[in-house]
């Protein structure tokens, strides 16, 4: 009883830290359909950023702040000089920017070498608290939830509320449309890039601080974040919620009672949604 | 536009000169090809490879036995058939003599496999570590010329179960050839002094959230195995600290390792006065190895605090294949028969203790059983508690006893 509690809140708290990360995939990849595959380096590259303003200011805040906005500007960038001439294009996104992961991932390597790097959290994060029937839990997975709401809120608020959300949903629906009404549609797209790489870059720090930060998380999170976009369905806020959960719930309950066959047990759910709902949970034909 | 295609044209003759030069110069080069991982859970450890055969390549001032020395890198991620690939590729496209590598276990094993149909070649392990590479149906021209993952362990239950007082264990451990490998051979001590292993939760490599796994630990467990490799394991031990377990941990040998203790983070302060054991430790105190530690500082300045076990691996594997090649004068012909006569007999004095193989090609070493400690300058290493000589790979038990009673697997052994 106490294991699969304890099982039932790690997964929810790991599907928290998933659904950040694929938040700003859902926005790039759902919304806009730009095929994004150096997610997973943004990912790396808000990580080690905030890493180093860290070091140098010693503020997880700022580490915080600096990971988003460092992974924004890279991703503006990447958007703005290689994939935006190629919008609607897949296949040449999907290269140009496997290309890109490769070499980001070589370059961070050779910059920050191969060992683990963590975040000294604050004090107040630190450490467990006392909790009803489990015992203890580490603090800062509970706060991992809180954050994974706001963000939620945040996004849904701003897509569906504000006349920024119009112009991006507009724009996914029909963008020549939008651009012969006068809104500068390759600015929208390029914003919106940049929005969702600083979610992952954000989701970076957050990662970094709950687990750790090496070489080769950014294909594990490139791949959970399909995993999650693909079983909630494409574009839609709370399929990756839902998508999320399920990912994260069925790996820490693989780990905690058949640990062997956890590792595919992500896929096993993402082939079966595909079969049941092609669009995943909550999409629809595009 | 024509000037243009001149130079295209001119470019492109040119890099066809370059290939055919270096085609006619390679019988003279002798051609290694050194495979660690640079991609994956280990890039740490790759990183450490590559400096130690880099290392000894330059102490030979890559010569050896008279003949030059072309060294060829290639990259796997810890994956067994990722492993094979590259060295496919390093042995069949790039035709190198001699390979080193690979890194992990399981790659271990497969590449034993293949040396198999590769006889004209020699392979000699890089870091891998896992039982069954060497002790069962080994291959000819495949050499080991460090411990394996279960003499890594010798010492080290005798040690828990007289010093520390544990009796009751629970193992958290990688689920692949070496995490077997290293369980098996701190249990064959522990269960031997009548110590009981109550629960063995086994994880997929590569696991970064263990908090589940964390759970199932059982209360009445004195002390927790650990063994996991690289990036995991400092994963691990913070998901430990942060989970309240008051438990105190036994490391396995990676755990130990620089590649982890180098690290930064707050999880270091779980970790000093934890025991280990394993084939080489930054604490000996002993001239040959301070000499190799500082040169290894000297020369990789932005590298660990000290040379890491995967360093130390590779180093010797390295040392041996020169050493090899000095002995016959370079010479390879005969499919290699001579070098390999010759690596079969070496003796090796290196860093931490003298290394020899027994007849299936495995280092017999010196096993040295230590606990982690701070030094002066705040980096922490492994202070030696006590050195085991001479452990072979049946850790001093008949051969066809230790044998009989089966390759290491998730319940063998057994003894809760």
């Amino acid at each position: 009883m106490k294991l699969l509690l304890l099982a039932t809140l790690n997964g929810i708290t790991l599907a928290a830290l998933y659904f950040i990360v694929a938040s700003g995939f859902t926005l790039i990849f759902g919304m806009m359909r730009v095929v994004n595959l150096a997610h997973g380096s943004l990912y790396l590259i808000g990580a080690y950023i905030g890493h180093d303003v860290a070091a140098l200011s010693g503020s997880f805040p700022l580490a915080l702040a600096g990971g988003a906005i460092g992974a924004a500007l890279v991703g503006m960038a990447i958007h703005y000089f290689l994939l935006d001439r190629y919008q609607g294009d897949d296949l040449r996104q999907a290269l140009v920017t496997i290309g890109l992961s490769i070499i980001a991932a070589d370059l961070l390597l050779a910059r920050y070498g191969g060992l683990s790097y963590q975040f000294e959290l604050p004090e107040m994060f630190y450490g467990s608290m006392p909790l009803p029937i489990v015992g203890g839990y580490p603090i800062f997975r509970i706060v991992l939830i809180g954050l994974a709401i706001a963000v939620y809120l945040a996004l849904w608020l701003l897509v569906q509320r504000t006349r920024f959300g119009i112009m991006i949903r507009a724009g996914v629906d029909d963008r020549h449309m939008l651009g012969a009404i006068g809104v500068n549609v390759p600015l929208i797209s390029t914003l919106v890039f940049g929005l969702g790489a600083a979610l992952v870059g954000f989701a970076g720090v957050v990662g970094s601080s709950a687990l750790s930060i090496a070489p080769g998380e950014d294909a594990r999170y490139l791949l959970s974040s399909l995993v999650v976009v693909i079983v909630g369905g494409m574009g839609s806020l709370p399929g990756a919620a839902i998508g999320a959960l399920l990912v994260g719930l069925a790996e820490q309950i693989g780990l905690a009672y058949f640990p062997t066959y956890s590792i595919i047990l992500s896929f096993v759910i993402m082939v079966a949604v595909l079969a049941w709902r092609p669009y995943g949970l909550l999409g629809r034909p595009a | 536009m024509l000037s243009r295609k001149l130079r295209c044209l001119a470019l492109a003759a040119g890099i066809a000169a370059g290939f055919s030069v270096s085609v006619s110069a390679q019988p003279t080069n002798i051609r290694i090809g050194g495979l660690a991982t640079l991609d994956g859970p280990f890039v740490a450890l790759g990183q450490e490879a590559f400096r130690a055969m880099e290392m000894a390549f330059e102490e030979a001032n890559y010569t050896a036995g008279g003949r030059k020395i072309d060294w060829i890198k290639e990259s796997s991620d810890g994956r067994p058939d990722v492993a094979l690939t590259k060295a496919r590729k390093l042995i069949e496209q790039d035709k190198v003599d001699i390979l080193i590598g690979p890194m992990s276990g399981g790659e271990g094993l497969a590449i034993k496999e293949y040396a198999k149909t590769a006889p004209t070649r020699t392979f000699v392990n890089g870091f891998s570590a896992a039982q069954e590479t060497t002790l069962v149906s080994p291959a000819p021209n495949f050499f080991r010329f460090g411990a394996d993952g279960a003499q890594w362990q010798a010492g080290l239950g005798n040690y828990v179960y007289d010093t520390k007082g544990y009796r009751n264990v629970a193992v958290v451990a990688g689920d692949y050839s070496f995490g077997y490998t290293q369980v098996l051979g701190f249990m064959s001590e522990f269960c031997a002094k009548g110590g009981k292993v109550i629960e063995k939760i086994w994880v997929p490599n590569g696991t970064k959230d263990f908090s589940s796994a964390i759970a199932r630990i059982p209360n009445k467990a004195d002390a927790v195995y650990i063994m996991m490799g690289g990036a995991d394991s400092i994963n691990f031990l913070t998901q430990y600290d942060q989970s309240g377990a008051k438990q105190p941990l036994i490391l396995g040998s990676n755990v130990s390792d620089q590649t982890v203790l180098s690290a930064k983070g707050p999880f270091q302060r779980r970790l000093v006065g934890l025991p280990s054991a394993h084939m080489v430790a930054d604490g000996i105190e002993d001239a040959v190895y301070k000499d190799y530690v500082a040169k290894y500082k000297k020369r990789f300045p932005d590298g660990l605090s000290s040379p890491s076990a995967p360093f130390y691996g590779y180093y010797v594997a390295t040392k041996a294949v020169l050493a090899g090649l000095n002995q016959v004068a370079g010479d390879l012909s005969g499919d290699q028969a001579k070098f390999r006569a010759a690596l079969s007999k070496l003796r090796l004095d290196m860093p931490a203790g003298q290394v020899s193989l027994d007849e299936n090609r495995q280092a017999i070493a010196n096993i040295y059983v230590t606990e982690v400690a701070r030094a002066a300058d705040g980096s922490l290493y492994n202070k030696v508690v006590k050195v085991i000589p001479n452990v072979n790979q049946t850790l001093g038990q008949p051969r066809e006893a230790f044998v009989a009673r089966g390759v290491p697997s998730r319940d063998n052994p057994s003894c809760p």
